[in-house]
């Protein structure tokens, strides 16, 4: 693959090597008596591997200009299969976080292994690597697609793969040795988020160059959400992240904001990271791999660009229903709980959009499990929404707030919604960019179908319940007028649905396992090329 | 429409649609996160308020590095069972100087932030190490390893520097003196004892916390679960006529 870079571009490369090598030597050496040392021999680990792999290749005449001609689809590959692992990995975890709550002493007895250190590897895992690298391959397949053009050039998208799997392996293994911010869903230190700037900024000049070089005149929708998924977040990461290290060789910092501003703060982020990294990108996908599949176009464009605008508009005001009868102040609260139902609205207008897309290809759903995994996700998405409009509203947050009830939200999106369309737009991209005319196995793919959605059901109804039961466990009074319960009593309560869960997911985890092994069989009987192509010939770069 | 009119140029421009949703998205932020900077009676304004010595400071990263708050909140809110369960509701002013704040989002145990005083020395020790010997159906993890790691305190005046920059009082004095009173607190023998009185307050409690001789990373965090809801007595005072809020 890295002898398809051109001359030029390997030796941009090559010097990006050594840059990332220096690196991880500097963090390796200052960091002495401290974890970061950790991330710096991993960095310093890398360096060295890509200077030898694009070394080994640095004098190979270039690659000839007819590739122009041609998507460039190897970064699209890489991004799969990592992803693919990442969920494999993170799911496992997930698995073992849950079995935790079960039976607590199933650690080794180790520090790495217990609970708070594990549920985050989890979390980032399947949300920032497994979602993130399903987020990037797609986007670059969908913005190249839909622009008929080639990515703008072939080294930036390396940089932005590697990067982020970079991070990644930074957060998930820092967790382990205890690095973390304790921020949910930015728990990665300081250098981790730096680095993670940089990436996202590449990110967003590789987009909007290859948008430049279109052959049509108007920008699809998948793309509107790609962009904002790539703008807000780096918005949103700026502010959150803000932090002062307590020395720069170490990997401790303290967060800018204290108190009740750094909690708003963190759920502005938070529940904007469940927006525009768990639901907008995730949007761009379905609005391009539902119709093709379903060889319809898009019910209605004027709800695109409703459901689009209002998506974009209202989220960024809801993050304080996470924070319901807090020591926030009422009015925030009540802004938040405002937008949050008034968000329905777009969120309806969006899954809407895409079920009626689905109208006169119902046949196709019936017959065809990777469509189906698709018209899955967006009845998800639409239940999700719903639920989410309900929740924020102050007295159903006083039962489910602090419960397993957001447990099973989180996952009616993360597994329903989330995992379901990009497990959709895999089966849909890998045969076409492997250049295979299906996946290796129909029948496995119908297989990883009922078993996710056995395991998500199971999953989602379990938690549910013990949401609720705890949360009227926890405000009941008896006849004196006191608590009816202790809280040992409610936590013992929540056993059953706790194995439940346990059985859930590994259903859903034995899913992606089939699935992981479908992909790995249609990838190793390939062909090199996509059969697709740009129709106009596109200037080098 | 001459909307979608509109929609339909700005479809064609890139750098325009991403201003577009610049703007579009930092309404919302700006909005409800830049009032609550500048609000005064977003914070409550307390007498007695007083700042982490730098060994609860060291427990509560310890707290922070297990990932305690997954399972854990630091936020009663305005209800009455909640009230009536943890006791008097959190105010803003308590987490004022927590960089980050450890409020929580789930309670697979139960809310801690009245928890100093609750227990003894102890219980916590026993507990930590593990919890099934206290509460036999608990689902809490063990921690054994805090009674044997020695704790790092030599560094802690750095921590304090970077509190202060955030805007944390921390004094000349406290900073100077941070690795001793680390050390001193948990020795309340020793001859450095009196100045960590000296430096934060009255109410500051010295006790070998994890009853061993050795410093370890137990005695920090135990000390910090024995401080939670004690940095300021203003939410036991103010609360019970004020039954309005709570619902
Ligand atoms: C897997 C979730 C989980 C994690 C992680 C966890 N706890 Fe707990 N904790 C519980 C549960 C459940 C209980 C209630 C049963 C019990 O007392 O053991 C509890 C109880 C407690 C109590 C007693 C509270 C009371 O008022 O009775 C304290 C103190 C405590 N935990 C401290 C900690 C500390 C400190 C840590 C991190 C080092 C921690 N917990 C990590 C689940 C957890
Ligand atoms: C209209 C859309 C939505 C709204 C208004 C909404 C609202 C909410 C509310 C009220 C909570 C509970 C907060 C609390 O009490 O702690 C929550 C939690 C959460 N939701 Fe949603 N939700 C929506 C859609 C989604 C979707 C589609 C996903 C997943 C892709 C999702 C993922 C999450 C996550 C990860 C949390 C967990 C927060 C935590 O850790 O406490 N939400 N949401």
């Amino acid at each position: 693959m890295i002898a398809r870079l051109t001359r030029t571009e390997r030796s941009v490369a090559m010097a990006l090597a050594v840059i990332l090598l220096l690196l991880g030597l500097t963090m390796a050496a200052l960091g002495d008596h401290d974890p970061m040392a950790v991330h710096g021999f991993m960095a310093l680990g890398l360096g060295v591997g890509l200077v030898f792999a694009v070394g080994s290749v640095l004098e190979e005449p270039s690659p000839s200009p007819a590739r122009l001609q041609q998507y460039y689809d190897d970064p699209i590959k890489v991004g799969i299969v990592l992803a693919m692992v990442w969920g494999v990995f993170a799911m496992s975890i997930g698995l073992w976080v849950a079995a935790l709550m079960v039976w607590p002493d199933a650690t080794f007895g180790q520090a790495w292994s217990s609970y708070g250190r594990l549920r985050p590897v989890h979390t980032t895992g399947v949300i920032f690597a497994f979602g993130g690298n399903a987020l990037i391959a797609t986007s670059f397949h969908v913005m190249q697609r839909t622009c008929r053009a080639r990515l703008a050039d072939q080294l930036s998208p390396w940089f932005v793969l590697v990067g982020y799997n970079l991070f990644c392996l930074w957060a998930v293994s820092g967790y382990l040795m205890g690095i973390t911010q304790s921020k949910e869903y930015a728990e990665p230190e300081w250098y981790a988020d730096i680095l993670l700037v940089i990436v996202w900024v590449t990110y967003l000049v590789l987009y909007l160059r290859t948008l430049r070089r279109r052959a049509e005149p108007h920008i699809y929708v998948a793309n509107w959400y790609y962009l904002a998924f790539i703008v807000v977040v780096a918005m949103l990461h700026i502010v959150n992240a803000a932090a002062l290290p307590v020395s720069w060789t170490g990997a401790k910092s303290y967060p800018a904001f204290s108190g009740v501003q750094d909690a708003m703060v963190q759920w502005w982020y938070g529940h904007n990271a469940v927006a525009f990294f768990m639901t907008s990108g995730f949007l761009g996908m379905l609005y391009y791999y539902l119709p093709v599949r379903a060889q319809r176009p898009i019910f209605s464009y004027r709800l695109s660009i409703l459901s689009f605008w209002g998506i974009t508009f209202f989220y960024l005001w809801v993050g304080s229903h996470h924070l319901h009868y807090t020591a926030l102040p009422h009015w925030v609260q009540t802004l938040g709980m405002t937008f949050s139902v008034m968000l329905l609205v777009p969120s309806w207008a969006s899954a809407g959009n895409a079920l009626l897309t689905l109208n006169g290809a119902w046949h196709r759903v019936r017959d065809d499990a990777t469509l189906r995994f698709m018209f899955v996700a967006a009845v998800f998405y639409g239940l999700s929404t719903f639920e989410g409009s309900f929740l924020a509203i102050r007295p159903v947050n006083a039962l489910s707030h602090y419960t397993d009830w957001t447990v099973g939200h989180v996952h009616s999106g993360a597994l329903g919604w989330l995992a379901m369309v990009t497990f959709g737009a895999f089966y849909s991209v890998v045969p076409q960019i492997w250049g295979r005319p299906a996946m290796h196995s129909s029948r496995l793919v119908e297989w990883h179908f009922w078993l996710a959605l056995g395991g998500l059901l199971t999953y989602v109804f379990a938690l549910w319940n013990a949401g609720i039961t705890q949360g009227l466990m926890w405000r009941t009074y008896n006849d004196a007028g006191t608590l009816n319960y202790s809280f040992i009593e409610s936590m013992e309560a929540m056993r059953p649905y706790y194995i439940a869960r346990v059985v859930g997911g590994s259903l859903f985890l034995a899913g992606i396992c089939v699935g992981a092994a479908n992909i790995w069989l249609t990838v190793r009987g390939a062909r090199n090329h996509a059969a697709d192509r740009p129709l106009a010939p596109q200037a080098a770069e | 429409m001459a909307l979608f009119k509109a929609h339909y140029n700005l479809e064609k421009n890139s750098i325009a649609l991403v201003i577009a949703i610049i703007l579009a998205a930092s309404v919302g932020g700006l909005v409800e996160i830049a009032p609550l900077f500048t609000i005064d009676e977003t914070v409550e304004t307390t007498e007695d308020m007083r700042v982490y010595t730098p060994l609860e400071l060291a427990g509560r990263n310890i707290y922070i590095r297990e990932g305690c708050y997954a399972c854990h909140s630091q936020m009663i809110r305005t209800l009455r069972d909640e009230v009536e369960r943890y006791g008097p509701y959190s105010l803003a002013a308590e987490s004022q100087y927590d960089h980050p704040m450890l409020w929580g989002s789930k309670r697979t145990g139960p809310d801690i932030a009245r928890l100093g005083g609750k227990y003894s020395d102890d219980w916590h020790v026993a507990h930590l190490i593990n919890p099934r010997a206290v509460v036999p159906s608990s689902i809490m993890p063990a921690y054994p390893w805090l009674a044997s790691a020695p704790l790092e305190v030599d560094d802690l005046s750095d921590h304090l520097v970077a509190l202060r920059r955030l805007g944390v009082p921390y004094t000349e004095d406290m900073i100077a003196n941070a690795s001793q009173d680390a050390a001193a607190q948990a020795n309340p023998d020793s001859a450095g004892a009196g100045g960590v009185v000296e430096r934060y307050g009255e109410a500051t409690t010295l006790r070998r916390f994890s009853g061993m001789p050795r410093l370890t990373e137990m005695d920090a965090l135990v000390a910090y679960l024995q401080v939670l809801g004690q940095l300021t007595q203003a939410p036991y005072a103010a609360q019970p006529a004020d039954t309005e809020v709570l619902q």
